[in-house]
């Protein structure tokens, strides 16, 4: 409703944000006459002149942030799809990849958002209220907090790029997941398994190698050794038990939807895990860093003291938005960090 | 005034000035802090019982059971929905829906492409 069709009215309307200036063009021809009664708003310096009343203006300032949060959840739905028909139809990878992530700084990052939530919805009521030093200090503490999230992110994004892994063509994983103590805790046996299986694959891979690069002098006799060399590793390894092997299928590391159908090695496609996980939580942190700009533009506003219980929008309109950020990741915790 | 209008004046939405504070319906400071207290409660839930094996998809649902029972409290109470106007709960409602409707059609199309996967797998190792 703040935005009449250009077209209409060519000369006025290039100026239209800043009601004092306008406010001579308006008069001249389109039917504002109360435009002059409203304009001063010497009572409501912060009136936009095209509101009769701070509720009015409230009230519209609301429906356009609610309609904007609407776009912000269908702009994440699309991740959401494709981190949703991902995991249905490609379960082992989501196994696979959640062992790399650390939930206890995901779990941290969920309070630190959970915690800016509140100082954000209480910065509203201190607004309200007219209680403009605890609403500067709400301010502060919600961007802190946004601020250490941040942090936490970046610590997790250089780990991963440490460690590549990454997304698309980049993925190289240095570790392999059951050497990893996130896996190593949670099902041990399996790991030591997979630590003897990927010893006689490597044993098996170099006996075949060795025999082959000298077959025209052994002949016949390298045959057998070979033989020997692939046999005997896995001589030692017993039948595994369920507890064994049970989790290196669920993470797809052996079997039909591994990489390479013999030893351990990892699932196919296992990078995608990453795209989505960078995609997701790097829009999500975006929306935090211009969050943390809203939250300082603010700040500046708060400490001029124009907020009150009849102009609190901007503070209620952020905090909206910044809830709105939080339960994106309400949702993005358990999906990425909590795989089962 | 922390109190007032809390409760008494939870149906009747924005209904215009609350004399002293203008328009604005201030929530409670104390139902602020304790929705935070059983968000924190809820986070640790929801991490404490990825310990318990729940069957193939029973974590997953009990994970987003939490996680929307939390979003549940921000919407309602943080993002003041409880006194707001109908139409911007309807609003949020409306693109949960769409969301909803979008997940689960793309859900339901995820094996469509399965035999176009297969024979493009098998020609690959014939070339091979």
């Amino acid at each position: 409703m703040s935005d009449p069709t250009p077209q209409a009215e060519p000369k006025s309307e290039g100026s239209t944000p800043r009601p004092a200036a306008v406010a001579d063009a308006k008069h001249a021809g389109n039917g504002h006459a109360q435009a002059d009664e409203h304009h001063g708003h010497s009572e409501h310096p912060f009136l936009a002149h095209h509101f009769d009343t701070p509720q009015q203006q409230f009230e519209a300032g609301k429906l356009g942030i609610w309609l904007f949060l609407l776009t912000e959840v269908l702009f994440f739905a699309g991740l959401f799809c494709a981190y949703t028909v991902y995991r249905a139809i490609r379960p082992e990878v989501f196994v696979y990849a959640h062992y790399f992530l650390d939930t206890r700084l995901g779990a941290v990052n969920t309070c630190v958002l959970l915690l800016s939530s509140l100082t954000a919805a209480w910065a509203v009521r201190n607004a309200q209220l007219r209680q403009h030093k605890h609403l500067m200090v709400n301010i502060v503490i919600t961007i802190a907090c946004a601020c250490t999230f941040m942090v936490v992110k970046y610590f997790e994004y250089s780990h991963k790029v440490h460690d590549g892994l990454l997304w698309g063509p980049n993925f190289a994983p240095k570790e392999q997941v059951w050497e990893l103590k996130t896996f190593k805790d949670k099902h041990p046996e399996a790991a030591e398994y997979a630590e003897k299986l990927a010893h006689a694959a490597k044993h098996a891979e170099k006996a075949p190698a060795g025999a082959a690069a000298a077959p025209a002098a052994h002949g016949a006799a390298a045959a057998p050794d070979a033989h020997g060399a692939t046999d005997e590793p896995s001589e030692p390894l017993p039948k595994p038990t369920l507890e064994q092997v049970e989790p290196l299928v669920a993470a797809g590391l052996v079997g039909e939807k591994a990489e390479s159908p013999i030893g351990v090695s990892r699932p196919r496609n296992a990078h995608v895990f990453f795209s989505i996980y960078f995609f997701m939580t790097g829009l999500h942190g975006l929306h935090v860093l211009i969050g943390i700009g809203i939250w300082i533009w603010l700040l500046f506003k708060a400490k001029r003291g124009v907020f009150g219980p009849n102009y609190f929008g901007p503070i209620d309109y952020a905090a909206l938005y910044w809830h709105l950020v939080d339960l994106i990741w309400i949702y993005l915790f358990p999906l990425l960090y909590l795989i089962h | 005034m922390a109190d007032h209008s809390h409760g008494a004046t939870a149906g009747d939405g924005h209904a215009g000035g609350h004399g002293d504070h203008g328009f604005a319906h201030t929530t409670p400071l104390s139902l602020l802090i304790g929705i935070l207290a059983v968000l924190l409660v809820l986070t640790v839930l929801t991490v404490s019982v990825t310990s318990f094996d729940l069957g193939a998809q029973g974590n997953l649902v009990v994970a987003m059971v939490i996680a929307t029972v939390k979003a549940g409290l921000v919407v309602t109470y943080f993002m003041h929905l409880r006194w707001d106007r109908l139409f911007h709960l309807i609003l949020f409602l409306t693109s949960v829906l769409f969301l909803i409707l979008f997940l689960s059609m793309s859900i339901t199309d995820r094996s469509e492409y399965d035999r176009d996967i297969e024979s493009f797998r098998a020609s690959q190792a014939q070339a091979k």
